[in-house]
């Protein structure tokens, strides 16, 4: 394999890396500015951070954000994984294409149209909309991307160790419980925290589905942005990625050391 | 080895000598398979299958893969049902009751181990759903862990055992609840040929300890041979012979099961004449004439098989005192020397190649046979078996 860098690879390199992060850097460094302006950099400040914490109305979007991440994504979760069940075990009921496919398609609907379908829906039965109707249509587009992890964990399931579980006396309850959930867990978990950031940053669904009092925080920054950027909105967005990057790096570590040890034992256990 | 443990030994083994309540029109059967079918969509895996097994047996279910053998061992176990016929274990009607609640445990080929649980947590997960007290599972998981040499591994992970640690561990567990029955399912399957062997050895002495009636599934008739009192040969979903080890091997019942088990020479031909409880058979196109023991009943001029093991074969340069029967003329076409024994094949003038074994019973013998030689071989009239079907 050639591995040595050219002037063209590294140039390539530079710029796809600046495409993509260029914006990100520029927001957070601007979030430290001492100006109200967010194109002029001032000097170094965090002033904008206090002024955030002590801004109600982000505060409560924030709130409301996690509440309903937090409800849809474990709502979705059970309903995802009970979908992904259905589908690999019971794999000769009639309609099985028609209802595997319709798994699918919210995942490539576009948003706008989940969301308008979902607010006719809502007008329709006469809910009121607010917090619960977002929460339900939050449940609604996730569960379809939970149930596409799970499934694809539970494709390489090896169904003997259920048999075994029954054979040693477990009844399918408990074999589900004791045996399968624990064995799959790694996936239903990756489809929570799927399922938690695609409700933490939704904000075409959630426009349609949500009423007064219950304004999420992308919905705050969207609103926000068209009255004028300030560097509050920075300093909100770089605390979001902040928190993100936090969560990816821990889960990406946690996942190394898992594989490294796991390889550790085996070789364990091919020597003795 | 000591000599405490040779006496032992020596009493299983006459153990097993005694061992035949399928020759005892007394006995009750402890597992009834009665006229079972089982059909997938249009695929009969088990076809009119009927089989009794004995308490204490150890029994073996043997065919090439696709032959139903894994097919009914599920069916035992309570994971399929049978679409006609019944199963009865200790004279229970099965039908209908899951695998949770049937008096059975099943040994997986894969082992099934729960990748989540400890050694410890394996064994005692069926005593568990059992409710047993905490302290009585304890004493029996230690009781299980002595039992396979496992003390040592308690608390790991089953990825951090070896392929015959996870086996142990398998069996451990499979034992742990003392089911009536015991499936296997090609228990020794993923093993080494060495380990193979020696579990072999542990399964028949752990099957005598714990007094149990094992089923094992398995396609390798070595494993069969080692270590069943009974072996059923399956084919297409039928059972062709249950008979014990020695039995299969030296009076099959058929063409099949006599080319199934083991080398065979096999020969077709018709019955020239019958008497004096011998039987003429004129063999084609050779036209040599084997004459042999009457072992089944014929009539002159019937198409017949006859088999023979290739050990059973004598080989030499010189020529035998009647070479009219039992014997023909060949060229030494191939040596397989496996160290405890020597295979020739000899060929015939008609192409035909016969197997004949030989224990190397000395180290270095003068003049050994070679390639291209010119031999006879013979064999006697009780050497082989007529078959007829």
């Amino acid at each position: 394999m050639n591995t040595t860098w050219s002037r063209f690879n590294i140039a390539s390199l530079v710029l796809g890396f600046a495409f993509l992060y260029l914006p990100i850097v520029l927001l957070v460094v601007f979030s430290f500015n001492e100006s109200r302006l967010v194109t002029v950099w001032a000097g170094f400040s965090t002033k904008w951070y206090v002024s955030l914490f002590h801004n109600q109305s982000f505060i409560d979007a924030a709130w409301v954000t996690i509440r309903v991440g937090l409800v849809s994504a474990t709502v979705a979760t059970i309903l995802g994984t009970l979908g992904a069940l259905a589908m690999t075990r019971y794999t000769r009921f009639r309609g099985r294409l028609l209802f595997s496919a319709m798994i699918y398609a919210p995942l490539v609907m576009p948003e706008v149209i989940t969301g308008l379908s979902m607010l006719l829906l809502f007008v329709a039965l006469g809910f009121d909309r607010g917090l619960w109707t977002m929460i339900l249509a939050h449940i609604t587009f996730s569960m379809c991307f939970v149930a596409v992890v799970v499934q694809s964990r539970l494709v390489t399931f090896d169904r003997s160790l259920e048999e075994a579980a029954m054979d040693l006396g477990a009844t399918p309850v408990t074999t589900f419980f004791k045996v399968t959930l624990p064995v799959i867990l790694p996936a239903v978990v990756s489809g929570w925290m799927l399922a938690f950031t695609l409700s933490l940053d939704d904000l075409v669904i959630s426009s349609f589905t949500s009423g007064p009092g219950a304004t999420t925080l992308p919905m705050r920054i969207y609103s926000q942005v068209r009255l004028g950027v300030t560097p509050e909105i920075n300093a909100a967005c770089t605390m979001l990625i902040a928190i993100v990057t936090v969560g990816v790096i821990i889960a990406s570590i946690a996942n190394k050391r898992r594989e490294v040890q796991k390889a550790r034992d085996e070789q364990a256990a091919a020597r003795n | 080895m000591n000599g405490n443990a040779g006496a032992n030994m020596k009493s299983l083994g006459s153990f097993r000598r005694k061992f035949a309540p399928w020759n005892d029109p007394q006995a009750k059967p402890f597992i009834a398979i009665e006229n079972v079918t089982k059909k997938f969509a249009d695929f009969t895996a088990v076809d009119d299958l009927s089989l009794t097994i004995f308490n204490r047996e150890f029994f073996a279910l043997l065919g090439a893969s696709g032959c139903g053998k894994s097919t009914l061992l599920r069916m035992l176990a309570g994971f399929e049902e049978p679409t006609a016929g019944r199963i009865l274990i200790d004279g229970q009607d099965m039908r209908g009751i899951p695998p949770y609640k049937r008096p059975v445990n099943m040994m997986f080929q894969s082992y099934a181990l729960f990748p989540h649980m400890t050694v410890e947590g394996n064994i005692a997960f069926g005593l568990k759903q059992d409710g047993m007290a905490k302290g009585d599972i304890e004493a029996r998981v230690a009781e299980m862990l002595k039992l396979v040499k496992l003390e040592r591994f308690a608390k790991r992970k089953p990825h951090q055992l070896s392929g015959g640690q996870r086996q142990r561990v398998a069996l451990a567990r499979a034992v742990a609840k003392r089911p009536k029955v015991l499936l296997l399912d090609e228990p020794l399957g993923a093993l080494d040929k060495k380990l193979r062997e020696e579990t072999q050895f542990e399964l028949m002495d752990l099957q005598m300890k714990l007094g149990l009636t094992f089923v094992v599934v398995t396609h390798d008739q070595e494993e069969a041979m080692t270590m069943a009192d009974r072996i059923a040969v399956m084919d297409k979903g039928k059972v062709m012979q249950v008979a014990t080890p020695a039995e299969v091997y030296e009076a099959p019942n058929s063409k099949f099961v006599a080319d199934f088990i083991g080398n065979v020479n096999m020969f077709e031909g018709r019955t020239a004449a019958v008497g004096n409880g011998k039987i003429d058979i004129a063999v084609a196109p050779e036209n040599f004439t084997i004459r042999t023991d009457a072992t089944k009943t014929c009539s002159v001029g019937q198409p017949v098989g006859f088999a023979i093991r290739p050990e059973k074969i004598r080989i030499s340069r010189q020529q035998p005192v009647d070479p009219s029967i039992n014997s023909a003329f060949g060229e030494m076409w191939d040596i397989a020397y496996f160290g405890d024994m020597t295979v020739f094949h000899v060929k015939l003038e008609s192409g035909r190649i016969i197997k004949a074994a030989s224990l190397n019973a000395v180290r270095t013998v003068e003049d050994p046979l070679s390639y291209d030689d010119m031999v006879w071989v013979n064999f006697d009239a009780d050497a082989g078996i007529v078959l007829t079907s």
